[in-house]
């Protein structure tokens, strides 16, 4: 066993690509709190032997039931981006509130209720005010407002101190909300638990929890994207105050008195719960689970640290440790996440090139180069943009997409006068057009869409079917880039890559492993699925002549290949050409019965050698900036033609790279080869010497219309 | 923008006048000379916090810990002075306290990079916790017998002035010359007034934060000498008083924008002379704490959004999670 067979095995087998989308996954902030939880719970279970009872797990409950829907009132706030110090005074002012119902004026509970909502929401109002519309600083305004709401409280409670007291409310739902218990677990935890629901459909469901979310996480792009950022704001606040009242109205019924000091200091145990829980103070991250996690982990704690007999002081110096640790750990996780996941999420794969097929002039191989393509004419020449594909109809009019975001038209036969044909939004790739002559196309980062000969752009599908196991959403789709269409209305079209989006495809290429897959989208039912998976970077898509299968190219794999979908032969793959000098892009059928297809970059020695060496490009990943990486050559390349045995007819070359040597699709059409390029500024015009002058592609594959 | 910083002060100077004038016409006794001693007395230990505080915030930060540190410190030292030791190491065991607490507040917003605001609440309660769990149990501490010196401090008087306003003065008065003249004072306004351009230009940005927050909680031991000397003991119920609100809104109404780089001592003897004349005024007229509570703080929400109002925050510079 030599070190190569250990270097294939190591970077087959171990799949350390996961640890990247692992880190990429939202769900991993929650990893920490999780944790700390744990460790809590282990920590106090051994040390106290009776942890784990049910009076001390009710009294627990207890205390989430009422800190819970505290620390989701913060966690609302925060959320925004903002801050609120004042929940535990407005706690105090909605006991009062609906006590003075209850007790004092002897009112039914729905009415304290009322009240105790009122109340709350009326001082959230004023932090939102004050806050979202005349943008103050959250943190000392809710601190001032703490103050007052304090003051409010004190003034309010000497007046109606003894008919709190001396009230007595006969109320059934009163005593239930106080005392009742469903199996031994308090009531008002299953109403913390139903708020907290509705809340994380709210947050992570509804419009206005997205907005939320999004003015956090960044206030002028939330501003910019249309959304009413201050009256947000003030929404958050307006949450937080019912929040907080609401469970304000739960102590109440479960005291039936409060005290001078009633709700004061409640404030930094809900923050520190709703930090420890992994919320971040900057905004834009948190989330109700976390809220829970964070509070039951308070509740653990102090209550741990009370059964321990730790006196109150020292109770307050923990708190405020764990206060600073957490967000510490909130503030290093924040600003080292996005670095780490940088450095880790590039996992290159072990890969063994065969040798390439020679192409110097004069080696009599026949990818030999030549100068054929120097006459190359240009169309639209400085008004495109990134013309991957084009595609002609059967009045010569020649359509392609561009880096814009549009699909253009060159009128024919001549193509000197353009127009706008529609606008899609995002970089139209690979490009056909079905019998109806209806323009579809993959679009870069969007998916699927059709453009009617009325120039109506119809969504096809944006994603397909989830694998079982896949980590990262592969639903979506990330790189559509070339389809073909089958006579019954299937389309068969090639994602490059499921794990980097449209703007970094080209670190695919460094990973060479199997990220891409080819889907199939069915007119008739409007259904997706994925056809074939973990393939190198497939690119070009061409139904073969026989309609019962289509040829593909893997770019970074630097093969063709070709899969049955229908016939006999149905779900066999065939490697057609595995030698192939550069990197292939896509394939369209030629007027002999052939088909064409393109390199658009050709192989280096180096990178060839770099692939062998995951260790080496994992290395280079890590620890030089990205534009000192060594990628693959796509600047140059040719146009090939094939037969179905895999045998090389043609090769069209730019020697010297002079006219028009970038090259991503060819289509023929009357005598006439068109070439597309990714990287270019125009379509370029080939006339193909001896080909049929009134081969039509549209009419030799849909027949005549 | 210099213009209406002077506006602003002036505005504020102006009402602690009418204030003033108010109080001396409606109030009797308000104009004696042994209540205006009172009433400058009881503002020069706030005086002197709010220098503290004042520094921090033309450094873009905040710094609640300032009473906790106060009473921690001043009851170890009187602690350490019951004892055969003796007062004066008491006295330096508590400098050594508040030095050691203001470097690890400041090295965690410097270099942990936790907010400041997060950093000294929850420091303030850490700080407490100490106190009471190991340095002492008792509420109130008294100055051990037999210490003129330093009773002196507190109730002696030089040419008929308060030994306190001359602490507040002469604290007032270093601090104004560190800040203009000293290369350390303007680089705490450039880190204030733009942190990124600080960095960039070369400034030693962290090791000044850490040394922002050591001389604030040493100018808050400061004045929890001066109080204890004054009333010969230091009640540790202070901490849970609002007391540090206060040193806020002396420091916030004078005029120093939270947004950091602006403003000087000028401001925080402004700032105190109108919350003095206030409380003063208030006491005077027999408002109850709770209701003097009301009206200071609503006072300063007013302050906070005219500070607002008067210098916007920055966008460009203010940070992630700065709230």
């Amino acid at each position: 066993m030599n070190s190569h067979t250990l270097t294939r095995l190591r970077y087959t087998y171990l799949p350390d690509h996961l640890i990247g989308e692992i880190l990429s996954k939202r769900w991993i902030d929650n990893a920490i709190p999780v944790l700390t939880l744990a460790l809590i719970i282990a920590v106090f279970g051994s040390v106290i032997g009776n942890f784990f009872t049910l009076g001390s797990i009710g009294n627990i409950s207890q205390q989430v039931a009422e800190l819970g829907l505290l620390t989701l009132a913060l966690t609302i706030v925060m959320l925004s981006g903002g801050i609120d110090l004042s929940i535990g005074s407005i706690f105090g002012l909605a006991v009062l509130a609906t006590l003075i119902c209850m007790n004092a004026l002897g009112l039914s509970v729905g009415v304290a209720l009322l009240a105790a909502l009122a109340t709350g929401m009326l001082c959230g109002l004023i932090n939102g005010l004050l806050i979202g519309y005349l943008r103050l600083r959250a943190f000392l305004t809710t601190l001032v407002m703490l103050i007052i709401l304090r003051s409010v409280y004190e003034i309010v409670f000497l007046n109606f101190a003894t008919r709190i007291v001396s009230g007595m409310p006969q109320s059934k739902l009163w005593d239930y909300l106080a005392f009742g218990k469903i199996y031994g677990i308090p009531a008002a935890l299953f109403i913390t638990l139903a708020i907290a629901l509705v809340l994380h459909v709210i947050l992570s469901r509804a419009r206005h929890g997205w907005h939320i979310t999004a003015v956090g996480g960044a206030r002028r792009s939330a501003y910019n994207a249309g959304i009413n950022v201050r009256r947000t704001i003030c929404a958050a606040y307006v949450w937080s105050g019912g929040l907080a009242a609401l469970a304000g109205f739960i102590y109440a019924a479960r005291l039936g008195s409060a005290g001078a000091d009633t709700g004061a200091g409640l404030e930094i145990t809900a923050l520190t719960a709703a930090v420890l829980g992994g919320i971040s103070l900057g905004g834009g991250r948190g989330s109700v689970a976390k809220a829970l996690i964070g509070t039951i982990s308070v509740a653990a704690l102090s209550s741990g640290l009370v059964r321990l007999g730790v006196p109150g002081p020292m109770n307050s110096l923990i708190l405020g440790t764990v206060l600073i640790l957490a967000v510490f750990v909130d503030v290093r996780w924040m600003k080292n996440k996005q670095k780490i996941l940088n450095t880790v999420y590039m996992s290159p794969a072990y890969v063994v090139m065969p040798k390439a097929a020679e192409t110097a002039v004069g080696s009599g191989s026949p990818y030999a180069v030549n100068d054929k393509l120097r006459e190359v004419d240009a169309i639209g020449l400085g008004i495109l943009e990134g013309p991957e594909d084009c595609v002609l109809d059967r009045d010569d009019n020649l359509y392609c997409g561009t880096r814009h975001g549009d699909v253009m038209k060159f009128h024919g036969p001549d193509h000197k006068t353009w127009e706008l044909f529609a606008h899609v939004g995002g970089h139209p790739l690979g490009i056909q057009m079905d019998r109806d002559n209806n323009i579809v196309t993959c679009v870069g980062g969007m998916g699927l869409y059709m453009i009617t000969p009325q120039r109506e752009v119809v969504k096809l599908t944006d994603e397909t079917n989830r694998s079982a196991f896949s980590i990262i959403d592969d639903s979506q789709l990330k790189i559509a880039d070339d389809l073909d269409i089958t006579d019954d209305g299937r389309v068969y079209f090639s994602e490059a890559t499921i794990r980097y989006n449209i703007a970094n495809w080209p670190m695919d290429a460094l990973e060479s492993r199997g990220n891409g897959r080819i889907v199939c989208y069915d007119m008739n039912t409007k259904k997706t699925h994925t056809e074939l998976k973990n393939l190198v970077f497939p690119n070009g898509v061409c139904i073969a002549q026989d309609q019962q299968s289509f040829y593909f190219a893997e770019s970074w794999g630097c093969r063709l290949s070709r899969y049955w979908f229908d016939g006999p032969k149905k779900g066999t793959l065939q490697v057609v050409i595995d030698n192939l000098p550069g990197y292939p892009d896509n394939i369209n059928r030629s007027s002999d019965g052939h088909y064409w297809f393109t390199l658009m970059g050709m192989r280096t020695p180096s990178l060839d050698l770099a692939l062998r060496m995951p260790g080496f490009r994992r290395r280079m990943a890590r620890q030089i900036a990205v534009d000192e990486w060594l990628f693959p050559n796509i600047n140059n390349g040719c146009v090939l033609k094939f037969n179905e045995k895999g045998e090389i007819l043609d090769a069209l070359w730019d020697l010297g790279g002079q006219n028009h040597p970038m090259i991503t699709s060819i289509r023929e059409h009357k005598g006439n080869l068109y070439l597309g390029g990714i990287s270019n500024n125009r379509i370029g015009r080939y006339k193909i010497p001896g080909a049929d002058p009134n081969w039509c592609a549209l009419d030799a594959r849909w027949g005549k219309s | 923008m210099r213009t209406m910083r002077l506006t602003q002060e002036g505005v504020v100077f102006l009402i602690a006048l009418v204030l003033f004038v108010g109080f001396a016409i409606t109030l009797t006794d308000f104009v004696s000379p042994g209540n205006l001693m009172t009433l400058l007395r009881s503002v020069a230990i706030l005086g002197i916090l709010g220098l503290g505080m004042g520094l921090v915030v033309v450094g873009r930060g905040i710094d609640l810990s300032m009473v906790a540190v106060m009473v921690v410190a001043v009851s170890w030292a009187i602690v350490i002075g019951q004892t055969e030791i003796g007062f004066a190491t008491g006295i330096l065991a508590g400098l050594i306290f508040c030095i050691l607490t203001g470097l690890v507040v400041g090295v965690l917003v410097a270099y942990a990079e936790v907010p400041a605001i997060f950093t000294t609440l929850a420091m303030g309660s850490i700080v407490y916790g100490i106190g009471r769990s190991l340095f002492f149990t008792l509420d109130v501490q008294n100055v051990p017998p037999g210490n003129e010196w330093f009773a002196f401090l507190g109730r002696g008087t030089i040419l008929g002035i308060p030994m306190a306003i001359i602490a507040f003065g002469i604290v007032a008065a270093v601090l104004h010359l560190v800040l203009r003249k000293t290369r350390f004072g303007r680089f705490i306004y450039a880190s204030g007034d733009n942190p990124q351009a600080a960095r960039i230009a070369g400034l030693p940005y962290r090791p000044l934060l850490v040394t922002q927050y050591v001389v604030s909680s040493c100018i808050a031991y400061v004045a929890g000498l001066v109080m204890a000397a004054s009333v010969s003991g230091m009640n540790t119920r202070i901490f849970n008083s609002t007391m540090i609100y206060d040193v806020l809104l002396v420091v916030v109404l004078g005029g120093i924008g939270l947004a950091g780089g602006r403003g000087g001592v000028r401001n925080v003897i402004v700032g105190t002379l109108l919350v003095g004349v206030l409380l003063n005024g208030m006491t005077i007229m027999n408002i109850s704490l709770t209701y003097q509570n009301l009206i200071k703080s609503v006072i300063l929400l007013m302050a906070i959004l005219i500070d607002t109002l008067l210098n916007p925050r920055d966008e460009q510079t203010s940070q992630q999670g700065d709230i």
